[in-house]
């Protein structure tokens, strides 16, 4: 497939691992944000052929694994309520709230239903008008130009039988907290590429300077990833620490300015939890005023709601890079793919998953 | 929802006043909104992540990629280091 097997040639891999040998000479500890990345990276065996002074740490940039579960909690109260169609990405369904999951909720007569897209919701919301139809809003950037624009479109339509749960989540807000915090192991960061398409980068580069980090923004496929590798070592060894962009065949400075102007008219920013975190300031989304009657969480008034963590998991350590999945006592044992305890085990892109389909059972 | 790919564009049309695209994922095609990418023309290449194509695969900087990792590979060939498979350690 064209732009795609180009980036996965062992041939040139092998010639950036080499350089990436010659000039890393000392201990770096690298983040990567996105949970794709992290896929990637276990998927490819990269982190088994790196030079051993290089550590990489598996950021929170995956969207399950980081919506808190109050959030989930809510959307399977919703969920239950008997006139209402409760729409999701796939992944969703298996989170484990504190109690079940919304399969659970969909087994005991719950109508939940899983869509690749929030139009698709809206969809249902045409064709169901005695139904309230709620689609559950997650994600990062990546995701948010989709669901602003399912709410805006609502709007235009007139269809107030749909609305969104908002569980929105933003990058660069999380990096600070990491760097800012006193645990902080993080030297260098990989961007995720997609994140970058929606909003550009000029949030990086004050970040970059304040706390002295290289960020090297970064695609998906193996070749992007070991070349975003050897790019944020190549300034770590040189003491120096810019916002490069090594994904340019898909992100521009700028990001997409459609998607921002639309996301701004439908969302505006709010504290967020994070989940296995906690609250990190103005890390998140929430419908403005003008589209206040498309939130689920007023409508359906679930905002009282609150939930604490489970001790268990950790994957909230795991995710500011102080662990590795297999630092969890339950890692394999109480908590696997078929049984997560933990959203990290749930999503194709968490840490955990990862871990236990390519079988990084033991610390290296 | 992230893990996106780049699709090629196959067709454009209208649905519920929004423009939206047939894009082929390597054999498999999805239909996707194409309302962020208003200069996107048939048979470019896009990013698509929840159903939106968020941006234009630019062709000249992949192509900037591509030559640089020939010259590499030229070099490589040159000095004789061998350019197997990737090996893993055991
Ligand atoms: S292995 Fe399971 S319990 Fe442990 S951190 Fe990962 S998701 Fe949480």
């Amino acid at each position: 497939m064209k732009y795609l097997d180009e980036f996965r040639d062992p041939k040139i891999a092998k010639k950036i691992l080499d350089e990436i040998h010659q000039v890393t000479t000392q201990p770096w500890v690298i983040m990567e944000i996105c949970g794709g990345q992290t896929h990637s990276i276990i998927r490819n065996g990269i982190d088994q052929v790196l030079p051993k002074e290089i550590e990489l740490v598996h950021g929170p940039g995956c969207p399950v694994c980081v919506t808190p579960l109050e959030i989930i909690d809510k959307a399977i109260e919703i969920a239950g309520r008997p006139n209402v169609i409760f729409t999701s990405f796939g992944d969703m369904l298996r989170v484990p709230g504190s109690k079940k999951d919304l399969f659970m909720v969909r087994s005991e007569g719950g109508d939940v239903r899983t869509v690749f897209s929030p139009l698709e919701s809206l969809k249902i919301a045409r064709e169901n008008p005695d139904k309230e139809v709620v689609f559950f809003a997650v994600g990062f950037e990546t995701t948010a130009p989709g669901n602003a624009m399912a709410v805006a479109q609502a709007a235009k339509e007139g269809l107030s039988n749909f609305s969104e749960l908002v569980s929105h989540v933003l990058v660069p807000p999380a990096m600070e907290a990491l760097l800012s915090s006193s645990t902080n192991r993080v030297q260098g960061y990989l961007a995720a590429g997609h994140v970058c398409t929606v909003m550009g980068w000029e949030e990086y580069t004050p970040i970059a300077k304040k706390y002295e980090v290289p960020i090297v923004i970064t695609g998906f496929e193996p070749l992007d990833v070991l070349d975003g590798i050897l790019h944020t070592v190549k300034q770590l060894e040189a003491g120096t620490f810019e916002v490069e962009n090594r994904y340019a065949r898909i992100v521009e400075e700028g990001g997409n300015k459609p998607a921002q102007v639309l996301i701004q008219d439908v969302f505006e920013v709010a504290d967020r939890k994070w989940r296995g975190i906690g609250e990190i300031p103005v890390s998140g989304f929430r419908i403005t005023e003008k589209y206040r009657q498309y939130d689920a969480e007023l409508k359906f008034d679930v905002g009282e709601i609150k939930t604490d963590e489970p001790e268990e998991c950790i994957s909230g350590v795991i995710l500011q890079g102080l662990k590795k999945p297999h630092d969890c006592p339950a890692f394999g044992k109480t908590c696997t793919p078929q049984n997560p305890l933990g959203a990290t085990m749930v999503s194709s892109e968490g840490a955990c998953a990862a871990y236990y389909k390519y079988q990084r059972i033991k610390a290296d | 929802m992230c893990l996106a790919v780049p699709g090629k564009l196959l067709e454009v049309f209208d649905e519920n006043g929004l423009k939206m695209g047939n894009i082929d994922f390597a054999g498999s095609v999805s239909k996707a909104c194409l309302e962020y990418v208003p200069e996107i023309e048939v048979g470019q290449y896009t990013i698509v992540h929840a159903g939106f194509a968020l941006s234009v695969l630019n062709e000249k900087e992949a192509q900037e990629t591509f030559d640089a990792w020939d010259e590499v590979i030229d070099a490589a060939n040159k000095d004789g280091i061998g350019l197997e498979k990737l090996e893993r350690p055991d």
